[in-house]
């Protein structure tokens, strides 16, 4: 259906618009043809009426016929030929109107008065409808822009709800049960490091809790939380796992979505240093650019191993989380090569300073304590 | 009287978790611990030259999961599967374990499976098992096919990614799977064999032949109603009458999707 017919005072506005068209009309008929105020003005008014009401019918045509996807020639042949022929049954209806006026309502020589002017009406009756052309593109055109807002937003919500599911699967229970095991197995044997294990755990999964509600943590934050992640999984798999880090200074104090490389780090073991029987390395880097931060994750893995193919599905989040964040200023980039497998993230750098808006106080606040808490972790 | 002592084996990646094992064991002196392994070639070497009685395996390890171990050395001893995965003891009772050990787990969940492996062990001989590489197959989680192959030549063991593998070709008990110009004999039967492959890259053309399609290079009329197909590497296997028109349509759908 017809937009305007969507609210009714929009057509009204639309019809009050044409009082204009009839007016000018008017004013032609009476030029041209030699017609009286009078005549003139009880001719163009109906006249107008109707052909605001033929002119919606452009709106068909228009939406057959995009502007960017038509070439010139398809636009100007629809919509000329259109015009030619709307106007040409409007000149027809004035005819019949000019007619049945002098017949019954005393206009003597009205339709005479009018065939003279049948071209200038003709003329008219293509502008008018070329015109009401042009009203319909940007009435489309402006549907359009309303649409994509409505699927932005839509997506920014479906982004929103990826995040928050990705975030709520962030602490894996393999992970905890196999960490209990351990706790479980030196309880006897080795009664404090048992203890310490406790603690690191919780550290950890206190960690995660806090980071995980905020909107952005410094990549200092996140380290942390990723050496108590390590220090637990050390346990577990003693010397088979190395750990190196290569992070710039100035990088540490740049904002990152929370809980963004730890996902990547588990992935690391699960599917890269698990699989090793000597075990290997995981090196993290973090590096300034002009504008942005390269952070890589890089672990050894089996190429024979089955479950190294099996990262898709946690590196896909990382990839939907940049993208509602960032669109196309960040990227995520995949390859493996000579038993190494690496990940490596571009993020736009944002200095903590720079993005904590007015009313986020309270989470700047919290965001301090961050590094002490991060700090009980590696010493304890 | 002396009676012989149950031996163990202990095989998991994890050291503590070996070491709590190995201490829940010194409770029994009537079982002994013959070997702790960490990784499944480890395990399938020391149950091949060992033959313990007894297993506690875990299920994900490097090169080789547990199940896969089973299916190497058979089922001749109780097996006691011990992981934090639950998803699993469904498969694993399929594959006739013994009992399943979820990781953490306390002294007494863990006298329960000793006491069931030793029941099992008492009446080892009265029933015998399955083959197991029948049961890896009824193992196997639906929908999901075989991505390597595991192959057991005395204590050395190869991994074939199914991708590499040409054909295979039924010999009485066993299948010669043919890759890269070797072959290698692993005992199940072809068509269990064909049952653990992706149905749309593996095909049964006859009663002895099973054929990667990717590597067929051509389809060519032999007799007046027999086929034989070419592999990319120059080898001639013989099609059957109804293997044919499976060929045909398989091939048909991949070149128009």
């Amino acid at each position: 259906m017809h937009p305007l017919f969507a609210r009714l005072r929009n057509l009204g506005l639309y019809l009050l618009a044409w009082i204009a068209p009839a007016a000018i009309l008017a004013y032609l008929l009476k030029a041209s043809g030699g017609m009286a105020w009078s005549e003139a003005l009880v001719l163009s008014f109906p006249l107008c009426l109707i052909y605001a009401s033929d002119c919606l019918a452009a709106w068909y045509p228009c939406k057959v016929t995009p502007l960017e996807q038509s070439g010139f020639s398809r636009l100007v042949l629809t919509h000329l030929t259109a015009a030619a022929l709307m106007s040409l049954v409007w000149v027809g209806i004035a005819k019949a109107l000019a007619f049945a006026l002098e017949r019954w309502a005393g206009f003597s020589g009205l339709s005479q008065r009018l065939s003279s002017s049948f071209a200038l009406l003709w003329t008219t009756g293509v502008l008018l409808y070329i015109l009401s052309v042009t009203f319909h593109y940007i009435l489309l055109a402006e549907q359009a822009t309303r649409e994509a807002q409505a699927r932005a937003i839509e997506a920014r919500v479906l982004a929103r709800d990826a995040e928050l599911k990705a975030l709520r699967a962030q602490v894996n229970p393999h992970f905890l049960f196999n960490c209990l095991h351990s706790i479980s197995a030196l309880t006897s044997s080795d009664s404090a490091r048992a203890r310490e294990m406790c603690i690191l755990l919780a550290d950890f999964l206190r960690a995660t809790l806090r980071l995980g509600g905020k909107e952005t943590i410094t990549l200092e934050e996140e380290l942390a939380l990723i050496r108590g992640y390590l220090a637990i999984e050390k346990v577990r798999f003693g010397a088979r796992l190395q750990m190196e880090e290569e992070v710039q200074n100035e990088a540490t104090s740049l904002l990152i979505p929370p809980l963004l490389l730890q996902p990547l780090v588990e992935n690391a073991i699960r599917h890269g240093i698990a699989n090793l029987p000597e075990g290997g390395i995981i090196r993290l880097g973090a590096h300034c650019r002009e504008q942005s931060v390269a952070i890589e994750v890089e672990n050894s893995f089996d190429p024979e191993s089955p479950s190294s193919m099996k990262t898709g599905v946690g590196l896909e989040n990382i990839r939907q989380r940049l993208h509602a964040r960032y669109a196309e200023q960040a990227n995520i980039v995949v390859s493996s090569n000579d038993g190494r497998f690496l990940v490596k993230l571009h993020l736009p750098a944002q200095l903590s300073s720079a993005v904590i808006p007015a009313g986020a106080g309270g989470e700047a606040e919290r965001a301090v304590e961050g590094p002490a808490v991060a700090s009980r972790v590696t010493t304890s | 009287m002396p009676e012989k002592k149950i031996r163990a084996v202990i095989v998991d990646d994890e050291e503590l978790a070996r070491q709590m094992l190995r201490e829940m064991l010194a409770a029994h002196p009537e079982i002994e611990i013959a070997a702790e392994c960490a990784n499944g070639f480890e395990a399938v070497k020391a149950v091949t030259e060992l033959k313990p009685d007894l297993l506690f395996l875990d299920i994900q390890m490097p090169k080789l999961d547990g199940f896969e171990v089973l299916e190497l050395i058979g089922t001749g001893r109780a097996t006691v599967f011990v992981t934090a995965f639950d998803e699993y003891a469904l498969r694993a009772f399929d594959a006739h374990a013994v009992d399943y050990l979820l990781k953490p787990f306390n002294a007494a969940r863990f006298e329960t499976a000793l006491q069931r492996a030793k029941e099992r062990l008492g009446e080892k001989s009265s029933h015998p098992l399955p083959a197991p590489t029948e049961l890896a197959t009824s193992a196997r989680a639906p929908k999901q096919y075989l991505e390597r192959v595991v192959v057991k030549d005395g204590t050395r063991v190869t991994i074939i990614p199914v991708a590499k593998l040409d054909y295979a070709e039924a010999q009485d008990d066993y299948v010669a799977i043919n890759s890269g110009g070797k072959i290698h004999l692993k005992q199940q039967t072809i068509s269990s064999l064909e049952a653990a492959l992706d149905p749309t890259r593996f095909l049964r053309i006859h009663r002895s032949y099973i054929v990667n399609l990717e590597k067929v290079a051509k389809i060519e009329p032999y007799t007046k109603d027999s086929y034989i197909v070419i592999l990319t590497n120059e080898v001639q296997l013989p099609v059957s009458r109804s293997g044919h028109t499976r060929l045909r349509a398989l091939l048909d759908q991949k070149t128009q999707p």
